[in-house]
């Protein structure tokens, strides 16, 4: 396209305009500020030795964004190859006859109308935090895949290696252990 | 998903959060809305569920701002400046 004004990249000055957002944005992803950093790290090295391949299409940010999109995926499956095996999974619902049935102990509970109807408040999130913590690693990565960074399912079965029903079915475990956690530290009568 | 109409609670949960996220195919709400007419339990779920996402949309997605300490600013640009020449 003649004319056009094309994006160019200057790395000198990648710290002071991005580093603070390329954080951010990992760390609302990972929750480990030390891991984002070493993500961000990484990315503006590789940023670095990509540059040549930069054809200025993009804009600078969103070029970086890319690449660390990438790199936030590789640690998923990191972890994903790491501890995916051995986790403790919770059972809430009666083998047997009754399969599929809530377990006595797990069937919803009645909450408190006050504390359902305040939900903005920074304890609720603090709560909400450990409760997400508390996820058995597998979970806890797809259900931020879906739930906070919003990628397509397609997408995430074919990083993790996935079926769509197996996402479906972790999504469910990770809400009910979180909703069971809410329940019990916060919103119960 | 099967083609039973009958769904058990466990099934019927699971298509209530698929739905939150508005992915639950046709056939899969009718069948939830099928079980949730008969099952008060999973009514309350379903009712706690939309409550849940709600939760999850204001304390994920409004995460606050972060930001890199200055000094590990300074040596990551230290690094860089380093890889560059």
């Amino acid at each position: 396209m003649p004319n056009q004004e094309k994006n160019v990249l200057d790395p000198n000055k990648w710290i002071v305009l991005y580093a603070d957002y390329l954080f951010n944005y990992t760390i609302s992803r990972i929750d480990d500020k030390e891991l984002a950093k070493d993500i961000v790290q990484e990315t503006f090295f590789s940023a670095l030795k990509a540059m040549k391949n930069y054809r200025g299409d993009a804009s600078e940010r969103t070029w970086l964004v890319s690449i660390l999109k990438r790199k936030i995926i590789d640690q998923y499956r990191k972890a994903n190859s790491k501890k995916g095996r051995a986790e403790v999974r919770v059972n809430f619902y009666e083998d047997g006859d009754k399969k599929g049935s809530w377990l006595e102990e797990c069937v919803p509970q009645t909450w408190d109308n006050e504390a359902a109807s305040d939900i903005e408040t920074k304890e609720l999130g603090d709560a909400l935090n450990n409760c997400i913590s508390a996820l058995p690693e597998k979970h806890r990565m797809v259900f931020k895949m879906k739930t906070i960074q919003n990628i397509d399912t397609d997408d995430i079965c074919n990083e993790l290696d996935i079926s769509a029903s197996n996402l479906w079915v972790i999504i469910h475990r990770a809400r009910l252990q979180l909703r069971k956690c809410m329940e019990v530290g916060w919103f119960k009568k | 998903m099967s083609k039973k109409v009958m769904i058990n609670c466990d099934e019927a949960t699971t298509i209530c959060d698929k739905s939150q996220y508005c992915e639950a195919t046709l056939w899969e709400r009718i069948k939830l809305r099928m079980h949730l007419f008969l099952c008060k339990k999973c009514g309350l779920y379903s009712e706690q569920n939309k409550l849940m996402s709600k939760v999850f949309n204001t304390h994920l997605l409004n995460h606050s701002q972060h930001h890199l300490p200055d000094e590990d600013k300074e040596a990551l640009k230290a690094q860089l400046e380093k890889k560059m020449n």
